[in-house]
């Protein structure tokens, strides 16, 4: 399912049923998969062109008013771009703001390193009152979208808009602070966050076959994460593996990591390894970086081994 | 019948007071902004003090949010909190912080102080009331030096290319900045014609310290409501306006001590009493 669409679909129940709801865009419309929305939506899209620090702070203002204003660009145009207007106008103004970031990390494939953020969880997981989420598949998006938009308070959420498989069965049910166990194990717990979660489990199935049992969690919300999950799976199986589409500083790798710094237990990462991106398609790219289904597996048995 | 000047003055003194207690203070952007707040909020916008959250109120985002000092002032004047309150200006646990915090301060309608912000702030708000038809005015005000930011003309442009005939903003140009003076910095002169090219209307006074030029600017400005596009009013303001040995610091007057006794003369002299 392409995460876009479903993403849009959302977006147009929600301004449906709310005229308080609008979309702020900074020329990136067509990519986020709304442009279609304008003519149906003219009192609640509006297109700021290429100014995201404005669209940023035009989106707090609108807050302020009773507004439920969501801002969408690319995954770095929406975090380090915008860094100080998320930090002042929107986060610290306590602004009800939900910002969009699209293709993050190497799903930014052709645009190359200019576009493909590494570091946009760590840029947001710094600034106070923000809470990061990152959807793995088209299920979890929808059931997120009307909870995101209920949440009063910043949202930062990192979306892949391109096709990703269902990984979530149609009944799930979504709780933005509460990360998802997909598979109990008793080994090692893999925390995994967003596309390559389907992956982790596809290795899971890998490493049964070889009698490791791991334990597979989705930790869809960053910031805060659940840190009772987090800590509980991590005692029961003494390993732990971190996977996500970032560099290994500062998301979901740090995070797990400040959750376990009064635990003894090892804390190994497939991530990207503090560098930036380049051009390529996601098979390559994901070789480079280390984040193959092959990584995943040789870096569970590395995390197995120092128990 | 308010008298402007009086009022002028007692925002003065409660500005050099507050600051003079304190020991140090951003005096002279918030000294050469007083005509313009006192004719806003005494004569010109549509509020109650007893009701700061009132819909449908007009709204003013002081986007150099370091003029809070004399925002702060003007609210207490206006009754919106008590003037005793102005001797916790910048002491810990505070209402009255340094910049603009509406989360804080009893009468602020937006969070300001990182430049360039609170004015595309503004035009976010000067679009929610036109979404909602309320017919709300939108002031705005914007620092010189602030004018260097690139967010301001982002903002600029957006407001004309949308149409928001229901913001008003105006330029402290007192031609002052941190440094130095503005146009040895980085000069952004000719800001009338700049204004022009981004599609506002331009209004410019060449007394921004004079609150009659000021009241006339304003209700010209309100003329132009509703006419399709926003407003400059281009206020030309001397720095620390009111307190000579203030004014004669020049761009040493951004943010300066202030003994107490020196706060007691400066209010002598606006008083008109040395």
């Amino acid at each position: 399912m392409e995460m876009r669409a479903v993403y849009a679909e959302c977006l147009a129940k929600l301004m449906t049923e709310d005229r308080h709801v609008c979309v702020l865009d900074a020329d990136l419309a067509k990519a986020s998969g709304t442009r279609k929305l304008y003519e149906q939506f003219p009192r609640q899209m509006f297109d700021c062109g290429v100014a995201e620090q404005n669209m940023a702070s035009i989106a707090a203002g609108l807050s302020s008013y009773g507004f439920k204003p969501w801002i969408e660009s690319f995954t770095p145009f929406a975090t380090r771009r915008i860094c100080d207007q998320m930090t002042i106008s929107i986060s610290y103004a306590k602004q009800n703001v939900k910002i969009v970031g699209t293709d993050p990390g190497v799903s930014a494939e052709l645009n190359g390193g200019t576009h493909m953020s590494m570091e946009d969880v760590g840029v947001v997981r710094s600034i106070p009152g923000m809470v990061i989420f990152e959807p793995v598949d088209d299920v979890q998006l929808r059931a997120a979208m009307p909870v995101l938009n209920a949440y009063e308070g910043p949202v930062y959420m990192r979306l892949f808009r391109k096709e990703l498989p269902t990984v979530f069965p149609a009944d799930y049910q979504f709780d933005l602070f509460k990360a998802d166990t997909l598979r109990e194990g008793k080994d090692l717990s893999i925390f995994v966050s967003g596309f390559l979660t389907k992956d982790v489990l596809d290795a899971a199935e890998k490493l049964a076959a070889e009698g490791i049992d791991a334990e597979i969690v989705n930790v869809h919300t960053i910031k805060p994460i659940d840190r009772e999950t987090v800590i509980a799976s991590a005692r029961k199986t003494g390993a732990v593996l971190t996977v996500e589409n970032h560099n290994v500083i500062g998301g979901l790798h740090s995070a797990v990591l400040e959750a376990l710094a009064e635990e003894r237990i090892p804390v190994c990462a497939v991530g990207v390894p503090d560098r930036f991106g380049e051009v390529g398609k996601m098979p390559y790219l994901r070789k480079v970086m280390g984040m193959t289904e092959e990584d995943i597996i040789a870096k569970a048995k590395y995390a197995l081994s120092l128990k | 019948m308010t008298d402007i000047k009086e009022v002028c003055k007692d925002i003065r003194c409660d500005i050099m007071t507050s600051i003079g207690h304190l020991g140090v203070g951003h005096i002279g952007g918030c000294l050469s902004l007083v005509e313009l707040l006192a004719v806003l909020y005494f004569e010109e916008m549509n509020i109650d003090p007893a009701d700061p959250k009132m819909p449908g109120r007009d709204r003013l985002v002081c986007s150099k949010g370091h003029a809070g000092p004399a925002v702060y002032a003007t609210l207490a004047n206006r009754g919106y909190f008590p003037r005793e309150e102005l001797l916790t200006l910048n002491q810990g646990g505070t209402h009255l912080p340094s910049h603009c915090d509406m989360n804080l301060t009893t009468g602020i309608d937006m969070t300001t102080g990182s430049l360039g912000q609170g004015f595309s702030c503004a035009v976010g708000v000067a679009l929610g009331s036109k979404l909602e038809q309320d017919g709300a005015t939108i002031y705005a005000i914007i620092g010189d030096g602030e004018s260097q930011e690139g967010q301001i003309w982002e903002a600029a442009m957006f407001a004309a290319a949308k149409k928001l005939d229901n913001l008003i903003a105006f330029t402290d140009y007192n031609k002052l900045q941190i440094d130095d003076e503005v146009a040895k910095v980085n000069d952004i002169a000719p800001l009338d014609d700049k204004w022009a090219a981004f599609g506002w209307n331009v209004i410019d006074v060449e007394d921004g310290n004079d609150a009659e030029q000021v009241r006339a600017a304003v209700q010209h400005a309100k003329l132009g409501l509703g006419g399709g596009k926003p407003t400059m009013v281009i206020l030309n303001t001397k720095k620390g306006c009111g307190v000579k040995w203030i004014e004669d610091l020049g761009a040493a007057n951004h943010n300066t001590k202030i003994s107490e006794e020196q706060a007691r003369a400066a209010i002598a002299e606006i008083r008109g009493e040395v």
